[in-house]
């Protein structure tokens, strides 16, 4: 609790700096300007060390590719923290460059999906030096990936069209609100049982590829993308997925042209034309 | 004791190389240069082929020092490739299979460079990067798993060869050896980073967008003098390369592999290389490359997958020794390994 309090003090303390403030678009002066940067520059400093510090007590949980996830206790919730960390391999600008992007995106697309209903975990709070996500633990939750293996290990008859359904219709909310995710996989789907009563909730993670998009080919490969994902993370799926796809075209209002484009990635996968 | 004699011809280099279990008796090459600025033309490359085949042929054998009569099978590139090239390859491998009596065996191109990196490396079960100019399937991560060699990310548009060889051409970079070996040398000269498009869906990657945006805004970015020629090939591969190793390394969290090897024309690229060993260091996987001996398409790479395929049982019948343009990896059945 006193670290979560430490952590608040630092962002009211500088009204103006912070994720979650507007930035001024007031017409003072280039001094004032600098002025601003340096408080930005020595708050986002002051609030790296203390969430350093911070992230020490932390749970580490994983650490994929590109970050870091840990678990504590933020504001007396149940928090997962997201961090991003350098990939040396990448030139350095780039890098900087590609990790502020996928930090911001990723926070973006959860507000829009948020605002328009559809389930991701609440943003608690952003560190964009040191590029850290604070998001709601979605507590009692496996990934759909889990949920599936599991169920077809313990019982191969059962049939998991419900859960297909379901996600066809939240892909649909997502896409109809301009929303491509990017990295859809079943990896990247929350499933929580045991609500009151007896529903699941479904939600969606890991937005850092999205961007914001009304291209019919773009939500197309990204249902590509899942398409490719399932049925090798879920082999002998293909059935199940057919469902995925009729219950977004049910749900979407824009699902022929983006199931055009599906079918022209397919091809261009299967027949590439050879030009030199 | 096993001899097999390999065909390649699929794109512009004709070479044909001699395995005896697991060594490189010969492996003589040629390549087809175009001028700065252009391309390799179908007609034109086939033309090339067929005027030096059966000098390469020769070369092979002598090498070797072997006659006719040692060999056990002869195999060939069935494809993928350029048609023209690979249909004036092909019918010269059918006739020496019918001349000496040997079994014929049709080998996928991109699997002689995988059984080519795993002969040469020693890599146990590693994550592939199959790097090359070649539309079909340049820029590809493949895992072995259950009899085939499967594919985890691809470019879902051009490869990444293809597009540096078509900025080479923007930028009227020569030809000779090879455009993608001059942008290497231009960009260990460049200083500036310039920002250009990067795209990564899921584990795939894209390369149109980088190549449009790189074509139309480079003359201007010369002309005006923002940034050399040496910094755009810096920037280009720096970019590139980052997305390559963004999706390997995707795969291999996926998978769980500790190995990867990098095959395929673009494989030579040290930067690449070099890129792609930090992530590993990073990881605690282990990289494995070749150099431009077995990198760039040649003949035994071919003869490698053949004798791999000949020892499991195979053989392709005189009506089945069609080519193709079009052979995904992953069609094939990889009856050799368990």
């Amino acid at each position: 609790m006193t670290r979560s309090v430490s952590l608040l003090v630092w962002f009211t303390k500088w009204p103006r700096g912070g994720s979650l403030s507007m930035r001024s678009r007031g017409s003072s002066g280039a001094a004032d300007r600098r002025r601003r940067k340096a408080a930005a520059v020595n708050m986002s400093q002051e609030t790296s060390m203390a969430l350093q510090e911070f992230l020490s007590q932390a749970e580490l949980i994983k650490q994929g590719a590109e970050a870091r996830v840990y678990r504590a206790q933020f504001l007396g919730k149940p928090t997962i923290l997201k961090q991003r960390f350098p990939k040396r391999y990448r030139h350095p600008l780039l890098d900087e460059k590609l990790t502020h992007r996928r930090t911001v995106q990723e926070v973006r697309s959860i507000l829009r999906c948020r605002r328009a209903g559809i389930s991701a975990p609440v943003v608690y709070f952003v560190d964009y030096a040191s590029h850290c996500i604070f998001l709601e633990e979605i507590v009692g939750s496996s990934t759909v990936r889990d949920y599936i293996a599991s169920t077809r290990r313990s019982d191969a008859s059962e049939d998991l069209g419900w859960l297909a359904e379901r996600v066809g219709q939240i892909l649909a909310r997502m896409h109809d609100e301009d929303v491509v995710h990017g990295d859809l996989t079943t990896s990247n789907m929350l499933l929580r049982h045991g609500l009151e009563d007896g529903e699941s909730e479904l939600f969606l993670i890991d937005f850092g590829l999205s961007y914001i998009s009304a291209l019919p080919e773009d939500k197309g490969v990204d249902l590509y993308v899942l398409e490719k994902a399932f049925l090798s993370t879920h082999p002998s799926t293909e059935a199940l997925f057919q469902r995925l796809l009729k219950s977004y075209a049910a749900a979407s209002s824009k699902s022929s042209a983006v199931f055009k484009k599906l079918d022209e990635v397919r091809l261009r996968g299967r027949k590439r034309s050879m030009v030199g | 004791m096993t001899v097999v004699i390999g065909f390649e011809g699929s794109a512009n280099k004709i070479g044909i190389g001699i395995i005896k279990d697991g060594e490189v008796l010969s492996n003589p090459r040629r390549t087809y240069i175009t001028p700065p600025g252009q391309g390799f033309m179908p007609s034109d490359t086939a033309r090339h082929h067929r005027a030096v085949i059966l000098t390469v042929l020769k070369e092979a054998l002598e090498q070797a020092g072997l006659k006719p009569a040692d060999i056990d099978c002869v195999a060939y590139t069935k494809g993928p490739g350029i048609g023209a090239p690979l249909v004036s390859v092909a019918p010269v491998a059918r006739t020496v299979a019918q001349l000496w009596g040997k079994p014929l065996l049709g080998v996928n191109h991109c699997i002689g460079h995988i059984e080519m990196g795993r002969l040469i490396t020693q890599g146990n079960n590693p994550t592939v990067l199959y790097v090359s100019g070649r539309n079909t399937q340049g820029g590809l991560v493949i895992a072995y798993s259950e009899r085939r060699y499967r594919i985890f990310g691809e470019t879902i548009d051009i490869a990444v060869g293809n597009c540096l060889d078509r900025f080479a051409r923007v930028i009227k970079i020569s030809n000779d050896p090879s455009p993608g070996y001059n942008i290497e040398q231009m960009a260990k000269k460049g200083t500036q980073y310039v920002e250009l498009p990067y795209t990564v869906k899921g584990m795939d990657v894209s390369f149109s967008g980088i190549l449009s945006h790189i074509e139309e805004a480079s003359h201007k970015m010369l002309n005006s003098g923002q940034c050399a020629a040496e910094d755009l090939c810096f920037s280009l591969q720096e970019t590139v390369f980052s997305m390559l190793v963004e999706i390997t390394e995707r795969a291999m969290a996926h998978c769980g592999s500790q190995e990867v090897l990098i095959v395929g024309g673009v494989g030579c690229n040290m930067r690449l290389q070099e890129m792609m060993g930090v992530m590993c260091k990073e990881r605690g996987a282990k990289l494995f490359a070749t150099d431009e001996r077995f990198c760039i398409d040649n003949g035994a790479m071919i003869a490698q997958a053949g004798w791999e395929m000949f020892r499991a049982g195979q053989v392709t019948e005189l009506e089945d020794s069609w080519i193709t343009q079009r052979y995904r990896t992953d069609e094939v059945e990889v009856t050799w390994r368990d």
